[in-house]
């Protein structure tokens, strides 16, 4: 029965192996839509016909775009993924920079944040139709309608403009000591916990439920079992593919609000660096920010799958 | 008169060489900078501060030390660390703590000697410049005149990618001619090399530099840290060539393009000056204690762009019917909160010692412009306005011209554009839209650049060929009275028959700490034009 478990992940994995291939092509070609190309973005105003020309040969622009595909591709498999347009440094180095910066903030906020939903999701449905349950559930539902940029703004306002509690920018390398890194960790990972927090508590909250609402739950209480009990062993392990489900789900949106956060807080981190990659065109730093974005989305999601195969009891048998 | 800046400076006193402490301390050296011509040429005005807090800078003695965080608003991947490549004030910035120009500028845009102890010339094409003894790089080579030919000379070469190429076309030769001179040979007359020379991008780096990764420059400053889009940290150069500066310790040097999250970190005491503070957070600026704002009036402008070559713009009325349009003293209230000045369609501002003061202020007088724009036939149909937030407060006057124009029975249909891509795709391509032009140094700059028939930024696609040849002539003029006339002729031509309509000039803000002393503003750019780093001091 291990060989079907095993097969269904395989079969995941390629799935996920083609989607980035098909990912790949469409973010090489639709960069290339982009209007203007690097060598215009970096002349700017001071851009003549000669000057772009000299550029554009010096970038290798003037090929024609699938063998600048296909040579992108077969220098990515490689794990070289090119050389910036902008600064002549390799985009792995450019890369190797930040993205440890923003793991980091990732981690931070996953380390925070997924224990405190799950405890709150969980005793929001033991105790559902309590007043704490819907406690949980009003702000939760606030917290989700409030934009990030909204929150962030906010709380640079209150903790560092007004109390000067915490810094209004925050810088990585900055953070030696346990207080400094406090103090820049803070706010970013706070605006992070918000949103977060509040999908992951109510996914949480409805997949418990759901298993508590099932016949052999009901079993149990009638047997006398207690109601933690019940929910730590008998619910909870049958929760765990739709709870990890939620999880990766959630923490993939990290990767799109940490675009907010680290722009706000001028942290700097992969998503800084993308954002400058497409004002100055510089196409192999996009393609390649846009890979390890669509790699970490289908690596979340992907491990969700692999628990949900894992954890299913019906694949468990005999 | 003009006079060189010679090091030594008084113990007491501020560090800035101000023509107007001459006057008070002397203590300077005088010396006419081209003897036998641009003697009285170059008018000596104090220079302009503007700091509305601290009043004035000379109160107090300098402090040395302490560390100066400054934010500016762009930085990516694309900084730099090559003068030639400069693109922005975050660049400029940087560029000016590690290296030195020839020349640089000071509150009226005349120049100042720097590495150049003096420029020599009888007919504005062929130049002496003598080169001050005793520079060190700051990998302890001594400054020589190969390092000016290498500095100058690859801004020709198309592979350099140099911002300034279209400049430094009309340096024909520069030729080092003793051990402490070069000559430097132009295509034609220009009165205003030493004004061309002191921008960013003329900055002198090492005779063979090709590796920008860490700068070797004879600037204030070393560097101790650059990361392209991170930050940029400079440290005191303790062998720097002018006894007694650079004041600080250290300067950290980054961006935050978020304009709110910039104002937060002034004020949030996480940075000392910042630049490009909008109208709108001056006021939050201003009271709170510990800031200030410094309003620097300069010769920014966004502006009405109408093509000559294709219609409507190509009728002479609809043109002068459009500038009839702009309402600019609500223009200057209500898209810059009054923070710019009035001005007359024609590109140098008050700032400039070529400005024409007696230019009659064309008025917001939509009777007239409706009987232009009826001559034009264009009355009744709809034209398409171009503008974007790339172009600062073009959405903004866009606005305000299309309800002037609605008044009159003229429908302009605003189109709103991204600012990415905008300079690329729309900016002088689109029949009705809006330019944003920086200050440049020299009035000849600015009318070679972008009025000038020939000329690569030529908005509006003016052509003059009278405008053409007094812009010449007016470059190459060496007697100053004969030379502002023409200009005022030049000013004159543009107000009147020129493709675009210029409503105001914008007023340059920036936040800045009271910490921060020393500070002189230069209408030109922020940050001092940039180069506030060697001059200032921390009152901690």
């Amino acid at each position: 029965m291990n060989g079907m478990v095993l097969r269904l992940i395989l079969r995941r994995l390629a799935l996920a192996a083609l989607t980035l291939l098909l990912v790949s092509a469409g973010v090489f070609f639709i960069t290339n839509l982009l209007p203007g190309d690097a060598a215009q973005a970096a002349l700017g105003q001071a851009a003549t016909p000669e000057t772009v020309a000299a550029l554009r040969l010096q970038y290798g622009l003037d090929l024609p775009g699938p063998l600048r595909y296909a040579r992108w591709l077969g220098h990515l498999l490689s794990g070289n993924p090119g050389i910036s347009l902008v600064n002549n440094v390799p985009v792995a180095q450019m890369i190797g920079g930040r993205l440890p910066a923003s793991l980091m903030l990732a981690a931070v906020t996953a380390a925070v944040s997924v224990p405190l939903a799950l405890a709150l999701g969980i005793t929001s449905a033991m105790y559902r139709g309590s007043a704490f349950d819907r406690v949980v559930n009003v702000s939760a539902v606030s917290l989700v309608s409030v934009p990030e940029f909204l929150v962030a703004t906010v709380a640079v306002m209150i903790f560092a403009v007004k109390l000067r509690w915490l810094s209004a920018l925050s810088h990585s390398s900055d953070a030696a000591t346990l207080g400094a890194f406090i103090k820049s960790y803070a706010m970013p990972v706070m605006t992070l916990c918000c949103v977060i927090v509040a999908q992951m508590t109510r996914m949480t909250r409805a997949a418990v439920i759901d298993q508590l609402r099932s016949s052999y739950a009901e079993m149990a209480l009638l047997k006398g079992v207690r109601r933690t009990r019940i929910v730590l062993r008998h619910a909870l392990p049958n929760a765990i593919g739709p709870i990890a489900n939620a999880v990766a789900l959630s923490l993939s949106y990290l990767l799109g609000g940490v675009i907010i956060v680290e722009s706000i807080f001028n942290y700097p981190g992969i998503a800084t660096l993308m954002i400058d990659a497409v004002t100055t065109r510089d196409m192999p730093l996009v393609q390649a920010c846009s890979m390890i974005f669509c790699a970490g989305y289908l690596l979340l999601v992907l491990t969700a799958d692999v628990l949900a195969i894992v954890s299913n009891p019906r694949l468990k048998t005999r | 008169m003009s006079k060189q800046e010679n090091g030594r400076y008084p113990t007491e006193g501020n560090s800035i060489t101000g023509d107007s402490l001459d006057n008070v301390q002397g203590g300077f050296t005088r010396r006419d900078m081209m003897r036998t011509l641009l003697a009285g040429s170059l008018m000596t005005v104090g220079s302009a501060s503007l700091l509305s807090a601290s009043g004035s800078a000379m109160a107090l003695p300098p402090k040395r030390g302490g560390k100066m965080r400054i934010a500016t608003q762009n930085s990516s991947t694309a900084d730099t660390l090559d003068p030639a490549k400069t693109a922005h004030s975050t660049d400029y910035t940087r560029a000016h703590m590690f290296y030195n120009g020839l020349t640089k500028l000071d509150g009226k845009l005349g120049p100042q000697m720097v590495l150049a102890e003096e420029m020599l010339t009888t007919d504005a094409t062929l130049w002496t410049v003598k080169l001050r003894k005793g520079v060190l790089f700051h990998d302890g080579k001594p400054f020589t005149p190969a390092d000016v030919v290498y500095s100058l000379m690859r801004h020709k070469d198309p592979a350099t990618a140099s911002k300034v190429k279209v400049l430094a076309d009309q340096i024909e030769s520069v030729k080092a001619t003793g051990a402490n001179e070069v000559q430097i040979k132009l295509t034609s007359a220009n009165a205003d090399l030493p004004v061309i020379l002191a921008t960013a991008q003329f900055l002198i780096i090492r005779d063979g530099t090709t590796n920008f990764t860490m700068p070797n420059g004879t600037g204030a400053f070393k560097c101790k840290e650059f990361t392209p889009g991170v930050r940029t940290i400079a440290v005191r150069n303790e062998n720097y060539w002018k006894s007694g500066l650079p004041y600080l310790d250290e300067v950290e040097l980054f961006g935050i393009p978020d304009e709110a999250a910039r104002v937060n970190a002034l004020l949030s005491g996480d940075v000392h000056w910042i630049n490009d503070v909008n109208a709108r957070s001056t006021g939050r600026v201003k009271s709170t204690a510990g800031y200030t704002v410094m309003e620097t009036k300069s010769g920014l402008y966004t502006d009405l762009v109408i093509r000559q070559d294709v219609a409507p713009g190509n009728s002479q009325d609809f043109t002068l019917g459009m500038k009839y349009l702009m309402d600019r003293e609500q223009i200057k209230t209500a898209a810059f909160r009054g923070f710019a000045v009035t001005a007359n369609d024609q590109p140098i501002d008050p700032t400039n010692r070529f400005y024409f003061a007696g230019l009659p202020q064309r008025p917001y007088d939509p009777d007239k412009a409706k009987f232009h724009l009826q001559k034009a036939g264009v009355l009744g149909s709809t034209i398409p306005l171009v503008a974007s937030v790339a172009a600062t407060g073009s959405v903004d006057m866009g606005v305000l011209m299309q309800q002037s124009a609605q008044k009159i029975g003229l429908k302009l249909d605003l189109k709103r554009v991204p600012a990415d891509g905008y300079w690329a795709n729309q900016w002088m391509k689109v029949p009705l839209g809006f330019g944003n032009i920086n200050p440049r140094p020299s009035a000849d700059i600015l009318l070679t650049q972008f009025f000038k028939s020939d000329a690569q930024w030529n908005e509006s696609g003016w052509k003059n060929a009278q405008f053409d040849q007094l812009v010449v002539a007016a470059r190459g003029e060496t007697d100053f009275g004969k030379r502002k006339q023409m200009y005022a002729d030049l000013q004159t031509l543009v107000h009147e028959k020129g493709g675009i309509g210029i409503p105001v000039f914008i007023t340059n803000l920036e936040g800045i700490s009271t910490k921060v002393k020393g500070i002189d503003a230069i209408p030109l750019g922020a940050f001092m034009n940039y180069t506030c780093a060697e001059y200032v001091w921390m009152d901690a």
